[in-house]
């Protein structure tokens, strides 16, 4: 009974605010909390299912929005015609390299021949890689930097981009994990992050890829979104709005928010169903059983490794999915906005509070913790404002307004501190 | 019969809801060494541990010289003069075997040289090795530097469990010559074995503990002899 | 061939730099070690307590120059240092006290400290934010060079000059002497033996009747010390800025985990060598090679390996490398 009580009661909140701000700013909110909530769903299947601390969730957002580039931008031409052969050339070069370096590891005996062998093969893997890449490289990005200068993408359907965006990471996730897996829980943790911190870097600095720093705009948006100005435009339409008394302008910009959330909500609904059915599984319980004694169930013969592996793998897609839904929203790809503050840890802090282990505790915990970032801004200024009215003007007066400002992550802090301490097992707490 | 030195009387208690010990006594009297055997799960490290204070007690007393030290955490014991030396991980093997030590010497604020030197005549080979970090030594040794470490806060009881395990045979006579040496001096020893023979042999008082009680209780001679507790646990 | 000339780069450009940084590298490293070995987790809050530490040596710098007082050619933050370091103690004393006590008490999970010490982290980012603001602060004073690159050139008559920047000096002998008392402590005194024994063997240790309590609270003030001295030698070298320490967690952590967690000497060994290697990585060696090899076979590019954005990719690469191959680290440290 609880469950839908607290469901109910996150959705007062975000009614609350759409009668007191406006209606724009919770549907904007609740779109970004659908999204977080489905972030939180992937980061809750590593944690809570099967105990794999990973704090590298940003990397998977941001491949995710890297898939939403290059599945629904439009090629260009030019840029594929002056070194597109040249960067995939120099890609392959490098990957032969690595699954070179590789063969030459496992196959050989250790030993100095084997390392002098390992050494040359890298050593000319990488001069042959940087030969052919990077005149392709810059070939690519001289064509019409100011609007493009990347190689653009496929120019499919947008609605394609999602579960691309959760194939790419997942392929990404399929590598880490194979690497990093079997690490104790404090390195995995750090290896994730730094991983994560070298994806962004490389959508960052790689501009031939995604136009980097420069970023992507103008992404299109999936059938069934319709444009504001189209809206305005449309005489049914303004037809519409006038007889609900709504100006056009905002009019239009709600629809379209609602269309969005039409959107998240069936991909939500559907990955709810999904992840519910998997806990509930045999799979589910095995899953369990070995974050919850590990050695026993090794002996008992289960492979530990590959069920991690498969967790690991399945969760990331999940946030890749949510990846590409995010960049979806926002239109563009901007590689500067991932931190790992806003991303991974608020992630976490919303699987914690929601209840980890439990798949409605991290969608509760999504709502929950995103409105209250959200929030947490205006709120505390009023609050500061009220406190500070009486107060005369001057230095400390000043400070406690600006400190509003700052009080965001000071909150998120205190709330996962006290969740931990007083309820650890979160809102809806593992069943 | 008279208070013997240290008795654990009665015990009854385990590490959870299960009892391990069935109302077992133990005692040692001063400067000797009692010796506790049985079977494997008897309860034989459990017994000991109980007398240390690591494990709550349902029913039963601990009592050193006459006082009831049952409440007693095991830190408060080591103050009393009980020294344990635990089966396994019993060094610290990143500090050398001097550090090792004076850390057993930890609650002691007067000069522990002259302890350091009783030491060091009775492990002659660990003032060799002094300055060498514990990990790198062989087995035997570890379990000297581990005895030694015990005996540094000059207890009046040592308790020892299973202090051969894993060793040669020629480091587990010399181990057992040097505890009677320790005897020897005043301290009285208890102690957890395996070798069941070779223990009894230079035990004062013998326990043979079945399933958290006592079987047989007698002098180790006189156990040795017994063609009952030859059958069952000496291997005739 | 020009050797000097092809010295005097590499000094200026890899060798000094890598230095200093190494210092700072290993310094936060030592801070991570300790709390690893005798706390037994990792401590995602570190970054932030280097930049509270340094945040306050900031504010009692600025309260020594309105006050007149100056260090001559040194950065009057040396002086604030001991002042800083005590306010930072008292601060993650507070925080066990009040925060990570608890879980030791319950004997939880080291990975459910590690998220602790992520709220830990958004609590003392926020307080530092909020105390000193978000803006780049330059706070070093006194002599900006030892010798300045012109001086050097003029000294030596070689064209290439060699800089050394005063900041850079006192990162390294600031950094030796904090390194040097560290060890004296930890292997000439009562205490710093049974922080020792603690993190070998904490059941023998608690056995011995050393206090976990006071291990627990000395080995928080030591961190303090070597997390404010870190903080205020990258400041002084670099500037304030109240975000960058967190960013400096990875290669931290890096360098702990590749010299082998909770063993000091491995965090020293392991901050040079990421150090170094970032630098020596992303560092264009035209210039060296250019002096170094015949005419005819100068480099015609810039000889880079990764270009500088990949910093950090780097210190990364060698912690996958070590954790695939040697994953108790160069140290032999411990795992979880």
């Amino acid at each position: 009974m609880r469950a839908p009580l607290l469901f109910a009661a996150v959705a007062c909140l975000f009614v609350l605010t759409g009668e007191m701000q406006s209606w724009n700013v919770a549907l904007a909110i609740l779109n970004m909390a659908l999204v977080s909530a489905i972030m939180a769903m992937g980061v809750n299947m590593q944690w809570g299912y099967a105990g794999l601390f990973n704090i590298g969730g940003m990397g998977f957002v941001a491949l995710g929005g890297l898939a939403a580039v290059l599945v629904s931008m439009p090629p260009v031409p030019d840029a594929w015609a002056a070194g597109g052969l040249g960067v995939v050339a120099g890609l392959l070069l490098g990957a032969l390299t690595v699954i070179a370096a590789i063969a030459v590891v496992r196959r050989m005996p250790a030993g100095r021949l084997r390392t002098v062998l390992l050494l040359a093969v890298l050593v000319v893997g990488f001069v042959l890689y940087r030969r052919v890449f990077d005149p392709a490289v810059s070939a690519v990005e001289a064509v019409t930097p100011a609007a493009t200068g990347y190689l653009g993408g496929l120019g499919l359907p947008v609605l394609l981009a999602w579960p691309a965006g959760g194939l790419l990471a997942a392929g990404a996730a399929w590598l880490i994990g194979k690497t990093a897996l079997g690490l104790r829980s404090d390195y995995l943790a750090i290896a994730t992050l730094g991983i994560s911190e070298i994806v962004i870097a490389i959508l960052k600095n790689e501009d031939w890829l995604a136009r980097g720093v420069k970023n992507v705009v103008g992404l299109p948006r999936p059938t069934g979104v319709p444009y504001e100005v189209e809206l305005q435009r449309s005489a049914g339409f303004l037809d519409w709005a006038g007889r609900w008394g709504i100006d056009p302008v905002t009019a239009s910009s709600i629809v379209v928010k609602l269309a969005y959330a039409g959107f998240f909500s069936v991909v939500l609904v559907g990955i709810v169903w999904l992840a519910e059915r998997a806990l509930n599984s045999p799979w589910g319980r095995m899953m369990r059983a070995i974050r919850d004694n590990e050695v026993a169930a090794e002996a008992m013969g289960k492979d530990v490794t590959a069920r991690h592996l498969q967790v690991f793998v399945l969760g990331s897609a999940v946030i890749g999915i949510a990846g590409a839904m995010m960049t979806t929203l926002d239109g563009q790809l901007t590689p500067g906005t991932y931190q790992p503050l806003r991303f991974t840890f608020l992630v976490w802090v919303m699987v914690i509070v929601g209840g980890s282990g439990n798949n409605w505790g991290a969608v509760l915990g999504g709502f929950l913790i995103w409105w209250l970032w959200v929030m947490v801004e205006p709120i505390g200024l009023w609050l500061m404002q009220t406190v500070t009215s009486g107060m005369a003007d001057g230095l400390v007066k000043d400070r406690l307004i600006d400190a509003a400002a700052h009080m965001r992550l000071f909150v998120m802090g205190l709330v996962l501190l006290f969740v931990l301490r007083f309820a650890p097992r979160g809102l809806i707490p593992e069943r | 019969m008279a208070e013997p030195f240290l008795i654990g009387e009665a015990m009854t208690g385990g590490y959870g809801a299960a009892d391990i010990l069935q109302g077992c006594t133990i005692a040692v009297e001063k400067g000797q060494i009692a010796v506790i055997v049985g079977p494997n799960g008897a309860g034989k490290s459990t017994a000991m541990k109980a007398v240390f204070g690591m494990l709550k007690l349902r029913k039963g007393q601990v009592r050193l010289n006459g006082a009831d030290i049952t409440a007693l955490s095991p830190q408060a014991r080591v103050a009393k003069g009980m020294a344990f030396v635990p089966q396994t991980q019993n060094i610290f093997t990143s500090m050398t075997v001097e550090e090792n030590l004076e850390m057993g010497a930890f609650l002691r604020r007067d000069d522990i040289r002259a302890t350091l030197e009783q030491v060091y005549d009775l492990f002659p080979i660990l003032r060799d090795k002094r300055r060498q970090a514990a990990g790198e030594l062989s087995g035997g040794q570890r379990q000297q530097v581990a005895v030694g470490r015990a005996l540094m806060t000059q207890p009046r009881v040592l308790m020892l469990d299973e202090p051969t395990a894993g060793v040669s045979p020629i480091v587990m006579d010399e181990l057992f010559d040097r505890i009677i040496d320790i005897a020897r001096t005043g301290i009285s020893i208890l102690m957890v074995e395996q070798n069941a023979r070779q223990a009894l042999a230079i035990a004062d008082m013998g326990y043979v503990l079945v399933q958290g009680t006592n079987r047989f209780t007698d002098t180790g001679a006189a156990l040795m002899a017994d063609p009952e507790v030859r059958r069952s646990f000496l291997g005739g | 061939m020009d050797v000097l000339n092809a010295l005097v780069v590499f000094a200026n450009f890899v060798f000094v730099p890598g230095l200093a940084y190494g210092a700072q590298l290993a310094l936060g490293a030592l801070g991570v070690t300790l709390v690893y070995g005798i706390l037994r987790f990792s401590n995602f809050a570190h970054g932030d307590t280097m930049a509270f530490g340094t945040m306050a040596a900031i504010l009692v710098t600025w309260g020594l120059q309105s006050m007149g007082i100056s260090f001559g050619p040194l950065p009057t933050a040396l002086i604030a240092l001991p002042f800083a370091i005590a306010a930072t103690a008292a601060l993650v004393l507070a925080t066990d006290r009040g925060i990570y006590r608890f879980y030791r008490k319950v004997r939880a999970a080291p990975v459910i400290l590690v998220i602790v010490s992520m709220g830990v982290m958004f609590v003392m980012n926020a307080l530092t934010r909020f105390i000193i603001g978000v803006d780049e602060i330059n706070f070093a004073d006194g002599g900006r060079f030892i010798i300045a690159a012109r001086e050097f050139k003029e000294l030596t008559g070689l064209a290439e000059g060699l800089a050394i920047r005063t900041t850079q000096l006192i990162t390294v002998v600031t950094a030796a002497v904090a390194v040097a008392l560290l060890f004296w402590f930890l292997g000439n005194t009562r205490t710093g033996k049974s922080m020792r024994a603690y993190s070998d063997n904490e059941d023998l240790a608690l056995l011995s009747g050393i206090n976990p309590e006071r291990v627990v609270a000395v080995t928080w003030i030591i961190v303090a010390a070597l997390a404010t001295t870190a903080g205020v030698l990258y400041g002084l070298d670099k500037s304030f800025k109240a975000f960058t320490y967190f960013q400096l967690l990875l290669p931290i952590f890096a360098a702990a985990i590749v010299g082998g967690l909770g063993s000091p000497l491995g965090a020293i060994a392991g901050g040079f060598l990421i150090a170094f290697s970032e630098v020596t990585v992303t560092y264009a060696w035209k210039r060296v090679l250019g002096y170094l090899l015949p005419e005819g076979l100068e480099p015609e590019g810039l000889v880079q390996l990764m270009s500088t954005d990949y910093k950090f990719a780097v210190s990364f690469a060698i912690l996958v490398i070590v954790l695939l191959f040697r994953p108790t680290g160069l140290f032999r440290g411990k795992s979880v």
